[in-house]
């Protein structure tokens, strides 16, 4: 597909943020992102304010009932969207992987999950008008669920592709899980802390500017790891990147 | 089953392989080849400790180089095409499993061997010992199998007087150190080239170069003797096809030739989950799993046994006996972690797994097999309860997952197990805790509440207290800044005003239209 051709694909009319509940709780930053480089598509994003979480923490814990309950939650919140855009790539794969896993699905049900994007797969596929600009340098890593449940390894690099002015270069290891893993951070967090300490030093290695991510999970533990111990890396969320890139349309006076 | 140790030569002493062996001092009791207590420490403190290990790191950066160089988790086209049908002939089989196996017992028995199933471990061993002492057997020859270090099978010879010897390479260095191994295929992958000649070394008695060539000739020359001298050969099996009886044994040494061939009589152990419905599957498997374990088209070797030795034929065993093990496999049949009997053993998730590789290998798992496979594979086996919490040793990445050559979906067993964990009675505070949680956050008022706890904490106490809470933020804060938990609830703040702002610049527009 060209991006004349996506870009003309018709755009949803209602769209809602999933903040996710470490959006809520921790990761406000990438949240507020992705509501500015919408607006600056000209979406105006809805924020349900009765949401809470997709029930992921519970599921990967071992309790699939809550985690159930939680999802036919969200499953109830978000049905009245035509769209739903997250910034937390694990909890977007999550709906997408474990709906049928968890829940026999109604159709309804099924196309609302379907059009629940990823921050970069919704502005790759209708924000192709943005005009991005920003000097600097930034390694990209490969957050798992959404490189390997959803299959997005080329749509976010597409999108740091698109910002003018920004080199990418590739660590090793790029897609090689960085240890958060939700709960296992704090089970095994020797372990998890040697996994970051591996992942920073690959970053640490290319001397980029920014640690780039599409998963706030995996940013909070970076960034936390980098903070009291680790090489100095400093991380970001590709949504506050792609925000600090917007170039303000020329508007005529 | 606690005579495991690598003690003095025994009078009478029969292996050259093993002569020695009395000159080596295993430096990890723990990683010992014998049975693991059932009551082990937890496996955060293990998988802590194994961290410092002098060569976790070096055995991480060496298989982080071969998860790179092999591209693990991804699949020529050729290869993406065995491996689908690979993984539907792994699965024709669970169908019906006793079919197959019924059908296998026929064929094998038409080409003259004895086929025993052994239900547990236990019988397993009773059976392999009473073959040895029928046949006055005192030195055993043995190939790569994964199901006799599952029934600790060669502790057990040597308490009924028996000699083994390990011939494959790997196995050979990891019983001279008296650990288990650390990966399915490669049993040494944890030792570096200097490790390995320092063993040889102390075995030796004297210094040894460490070239590779002069490493594997110093082998050589010591197994080749216990070849000859051997009255039994152990092999394991790696696939063994229903119609024809053939039992299948892929290795890059010839071991297996030698195992199958020279002692008078053989043994093969197999796990039920073995079979396959066709020597001509065969086709599809060996490749596949070829290319998974090791990345080549072919092993050098291909052993295919249909027998003992028949008349005129000069050389095979007199005798030839297959024992078939379940050791609580069939159990998992007609549930959703049945997909782990399509397993082949390559190896291949281990490689993959950011957390095997960064544990410095599978010891650390605390379990005959390591890594995701293992993971999914231990808690199914042996008594109940075992190892259940293993499942929680993963980040769930998912990389094992795209590294499997028959697709078992390892990432959604692993969370299937834990939710068998987390239904035993002794996690009923996990459970109280998680119902807890589940009952706040079922409301949007709950959620908010958490929220406004969150960022009370935030504000009141220092971060160093935060750290040392009981819960999760505890294990967080170990190596981790805490996140700023002052900041929670900003972002519903700060959209609340936006949408304020949005609404009226809406609002104006819409009277200046």
């Amino acid at each position: 597909m060209t991006e004349a051709d996506a870009g003309a694909r018709p755009r949803p009319a209602r769209v809602a943020l999933f903040t996710s509940c470490m959006g809520d709780l921790a990761a406000g930053g990438p949240a507020r992102a992705t509501v500015e480089v919408l607006a600056a598509m000209g979406v105006a994003v809805e924020l349900p304010r009765a949401q809470t979480c997709c029930g992921q923490p519970a599921l990967n814990s071992g309790h699939p009932a809550e985690a159930g309950a939680l999802l036919d939650r969200w499953l109830r919140i978000f049905a009245p969207y035509d769209a739903v855009v997250t910034p937390a790539g694990s909890c977007a794969a999550y709906l997408h992987h474990h709906l049928g896993r968890l829940r026999a699905p109604t159709p309804e049900q099924r196309a609302l999950v379907e059009h629940t994007y990823e921050f970069s797969q919704f502005v790759m596929a209708y924000g192709t008008e943005l005009r991005l600009r920003l000097s600097g340098s930034v390694t990209y890593h490969d957050s798992c669920h959404l490189a390997r449940t959803l299959g997005e390894r080329r749509t976010p690099r597409q999108l740091l592709g698109r910002i003018e002015g920004l080199t990418v270069r590739e660590m090793a290891g790029c897609d090689t899980c960085c240890g958060f893993g939700g709960t296992f951070a704090a089970k095994f967090p020797d372990v998890s802390v040697a996994m970051a300490d591996t992942k920073l030093r690959s970053a640490a290695a290319e001397g980029t500017d920014w640690l780039v991510s599409a998963d706030p999970g995996c940013l909070l533990h970076l960034s936390g790891r980098a903070r009291k111990a680790g090489p100095p890396v400093r991380t970001r969320h590709l949504a506050e990147l792609v925000r600090d890139a917007l170039v303000p349309s020329e508007v005529p006076a | 089953m606690t005579e495991h140790s690598c003690g003095g030569p025994t009078d009478g002493q029969r292996s050259t392989a093993l002569a020695g062996r009395e000159r080596i001092r295993p430096d990890r009791p723990e990683w010992a080849a014998g049975e693991i207590p059932a009551h082990r420490r937890p496996l955060p403190l293990i998988t802590r400790d194994a961290l410092t290990v002098r060569t976790a790191r070096p055995t991480h950066d060496r298989l982080a180089a071969l998860n790179e160089e092999r591209h693990v988790g991804t699949w020529t086209p050729e290869v993406a095409r065995l491996r689908e049908q690979g993984a539907a002939i792994r699965r024709e089989t669970l169908t019906d499993l006793e079919k197959y196996l019924q059908q296998l017992t026929g064929s094998v028995e038409r080409n003259g061997a004895v086929v025993h199933r052994a239900g547990t471990p236990a019988e397993a061993r009773a059976v392999i010992a009473r073959i040895a002492r029928e046949n006055g057997v005192r030195l055993a020859v043995k190939s790569k199998s994964m199901a006799t270090e599952e029934i600790h099978l060669n502790a057990h010879l040597n308490a009924e007087g028996v000699e083994v010897v390990e011939t494959d390479l790997g196995e050979y260095i990891v019983q001279l150190a008296d650990e288990r191994p650390s990966h399915i295929v490669g049993p040494a992958l944890h030792k570096s080239r200097q490790d390995v000649t320092d063993l040889f070394g102390q075995l030796a008695g004297a210094e040894l170069s460490g070239e590779p060539e002069d490493l594997a000739a110093f082998a050589r020359t010591r197994l080749r003797a216990d070849f000859k001298a051997a009255d039994l050969g152990i092999s394991g099996v790696n696939f063994a096809a229903a119609d024809t009886g053939t039992l299948a044994i892929v290795t890059n040494e010839g071991n297996a030739d030698m195992v199958t061939s020279q002692p008078r009589v053989h043994v093969a152990v197999m796990t039920v989950e073995k079979v396959i419905p066709r020597f001509a599957d065969l086709g599809v498997l060996v490749p596949l799993l070829c290319d998974a374990a090791t990345k080549q088209r072919v092993s050098v070797y291909q052993t295919l046994v249909n027998g003992p030795r028949r008349a005129g034929e000069s050389d095979g065993p007199e005798q030839l006996h297959l024992v078939i093990l379940d050791n609580g496999r069939t159990k998992a049949l007609g549930t959703p972690q049945e997909e782990v009997l399509a397993c082949i053993r390559c190896g291949n998730c281990q490689i993959s797994c950011p957390v095997y590789r960064t544990v410095g290998g599978g010891h650390p798992y605390s379990a005959v097999y390591g890594g995701p496979i293992g993971a999914v594979l231990s808690p199914l086996i042996g008594d109940p309860g075992t190892d259940s919490d293993l499942p929680f040793l993963s980040s769930l990445c998912g990389a094992c997952y795209d590294a499997c050559p028959v697709k078992i979906p390892i990432p959604d067993l692993l969370v299937n197990l834990r939710a068998q964990h987390e239904s035993a009675p002794a996690a009923g505070a996990a459970r109280a805790g998680w119902r807890a949680w589940g009952l706040a956050w079922r409301t949007g008022a709950g959620f908010r509440a958490t929220l406004a706890a969150a960022r009370l904490a935030g504000r009141l106490l220092p971060d160093r207290l935060l750290a040392r809470l009981p819960g999760p933020g505890r294990g967080w804060a170990a190596g981790r800044a805490l996140p700023p938990l002052r900041e929670a609830g900003a972002f519903r703040r700060w959209f609340r005003r936006y949408d304020e702002r949005r609404a009226a610049t809406r609002k104006r527009d819409g009277r200046q239209g």
